[in-house]
């Protein structure tokens, strides 16, 4: 079905002030709606190629699949089984060509369907959802939660959160896309409501832009999305643009029920 | 290897070598490190270790803990800190972050230049606390003492330039101030401390002023009509403000000025 009229999306992607290259990539698509960031490592261009070469297979595969799929289908199913068939596909990659051995790369998705949106990550890229209560009220979460080795110290209780603060590992991963045959995939499905802002984002702008500036900036510039973006990426750079940073906003504008099929349309009107 | 050289008045004392996960120091004998002098609480502080990064902790002491001459509770070591305690003072040297940042000075050139990934199947071992096999270690710690020496100092660095330049709320000597000068409100000042403020009616027409390191800058949100500035209209760019500039949206006129 398209959402073209559901949702608002717009991506913004700048190499920072210290990197020469950007190792990040996005792709978007309010058609299918689905939103797709990855945050790419390794030597030389192999981060480019590793998250490049994510983005464009998941994107395709995604389309293909929601397309073809049978109308039943669970839809975090669909997005976990994409996301490890693009892993295979990068993990053989990195294993045939000697100079993308060791790439790999994080990734966050979201694919909106039927008045949800569905999460899967994968490393320390993150979704944020800002959710508006009441008149003056919004609610601001960080829906994923990272795979990295800070996270896991902090969850174990070797660290508290004022030495995570301090931490200089801060960027360490423990899963990543393209490293080992098989993924780990955390899928989430939450409910998404008319109002609410979708932020995924590479680490150059959690690190560098704190939690509470990301809210003040969609709670003022929630209107003009786009603007919000550059402001964020803006934020990040004068902050010191350590890292590469990428945004994706999408705004919900309207629910969004899906098309029921024929069958189930059929059916409901027997029973009439 | 890292370790603590123990000095009082320049003179120097012992060495430890920091051989434990966590250490003590203090006036009771049981402690790793006892010095006995009244300045000095029976536990005074400790040096706990995780994953090759160290921080000391003041537990609690009568007289406190500093860590180059500022008091701390709690601070993650780097190589030529000093740790003051009483009259004492103890240098904390780490051979490896120092080895691996001249390192990687010398070669410049990083194998990663994004985080490296950690193989999951090293982390149980080092997150359990068993104490790593010399094999795993020679495999853990290159790949990331040298990145991990590089961004303890590029975070030094920047914390040094946040405290020194940047924070916006305070280092900036002046600070930005709308006042309305027409309608009800006239007169009314608004502070622009926040990074970012909007000015307007939400739905009919919108702008922000944003707080950067290097000015203000004043941008078009919502609506039809863009404001004006000395009387010339914005377009979708942000325009920076300049002392006592005026600003009209929404029929409000009000006037930008430097405090």
């Amino acid at each position: 079905m398209d959402l073209r009229l559901a949702l608002e999306i717009v991506s913004l992607t700048d190499p920072g002030k210290v990197r020469s290259q950007n190792e990040d990539s996005i792709t978007t698509d309010n058609q299918a709606g689905f939103a797709i960031l990855a945050d790419g490592m390794g030597g030389y261009n192999a981060g480019e190629v590793a998250s490049g070469i994510t983005v464009t297979l998941l994107a395709d595969g995604l389309k293909k699949a929601l397309h073809a799929r049978p109308p039943e289908q669970d839809q975090c199913l669909l997005v976990k089984s994409e996301i490890e068939k693009t892993n295979g596909a990068i993990y053989q990659t990195a294993q045939s060509q000697p100079q993308f051995s060791g790439m790999g790369t994080t990734l966050v998705c979201a694919l909106f369907h039927d008045n949800r949106v569905i999460v899967a990550h994968v490393g320390d890229s993150r979704l944020y959802r800002y959710r508006q209560k009441g008149i003056e009220h919004a609610q601001f979460e960080q829906i994923t939660r990272d795979h990295s080795l800070l996270q896991e110290q902090i969850d174990s209780g070797m660290l508290s959160r004022e030495e995570a603060l301090l931490s200089s590992n801060k960027n360490l991963v423990t899963r990543a896309l393209g490293v080992d045959p098989m993924v780990n995939v955390e899928v989430q499905e939450h409910d998404a409501l008319p109002g609410d802002i979708y932020l995924l984002c590479s680490d150059g702008l959690n690190d560098m832009v704190d939690d509470e500036k990301i809210l003040l900036t969609l709670s003022v510039l929630g209107t003009n999305i786009k603007l919000a973006a550059q402001q964020l990426v803006q934020m990040a750079n004068d902050n010191g643009g350590r890292d590469n940073v990428s945004v994706i906003l999408v705004r919900v504008l309207r629910h969004f029920p899906a098309r029921r099929g024929f069958f189930a349309w059929l059916s409901a009107w027997l029973k009439k | 290897m890292a370790k603590l050289i123990i000095t009082l008045d320049g003179l120097l004392l012992s060495e430890f070598e920091i051989d434990k996960e966590r250490i003590t120091i203090g006036r009771n004998p049981h402690n790793n490190i006892p010095i006995d002098n009244l300045a000095i609480s029976g536990e005074h502080a400790a040096i706990t270790t995780v994953n090759n990064e160290f921080f000391v902790e003041d537990l609690g002491s009568t007289n406190g803990t500093l860590v180059n001459e500022q008091p701390i509770t709690k601070h993650a070591l780097h190589h030529g800190d000093e740790i003051e305690i009483g009259k004492y003072r103890l240098k904390y040297v780490n051979v490896q972050e120092l080895g691996s940042k001249i390192e990687a000075h010398e070669t410049g050139a990083q194998v990663f230049e994004k985080p490296p990934f950690l193989h999951p199947n090293q982390i149980p071992t080092m997150l359990s606390g068993e104490i790593p096999t010399s094999d795993m270690m020679a495999h853990t710690i290159p790949l990331i003492m040298p990145e991990e020496a590089q961004r303890a100092e590029t975070a030094r660095r920047a914390k040094i330039a946040t405290e020194t330049d940047l924070p916006p709320s305070e280092a900036m000597e002046s600070h930005g101030v709308v006042q309305i000068l027409n309608g009800p409100n006239a007169s009314k000042e608004l502070a622009l401390t926040k990074t970012l403020t909007s000015l307007g009616k939400p739905g009919v027409q919108v702008a922000v002023i944003t707080r950067r390191p290097h000015g203000y800058f004043l941008t078009h949100v919502q609506g039809d009509h863009y404001p004006t500035v000395n009387g010339q209209d914005l377009d979708a760019h942000p325009r920076q403000l300049e002392d006592h500039d005026v600003i009209e949206l929404a029929g409000v006129k009000m006037e930008f000025y430097l405090k």
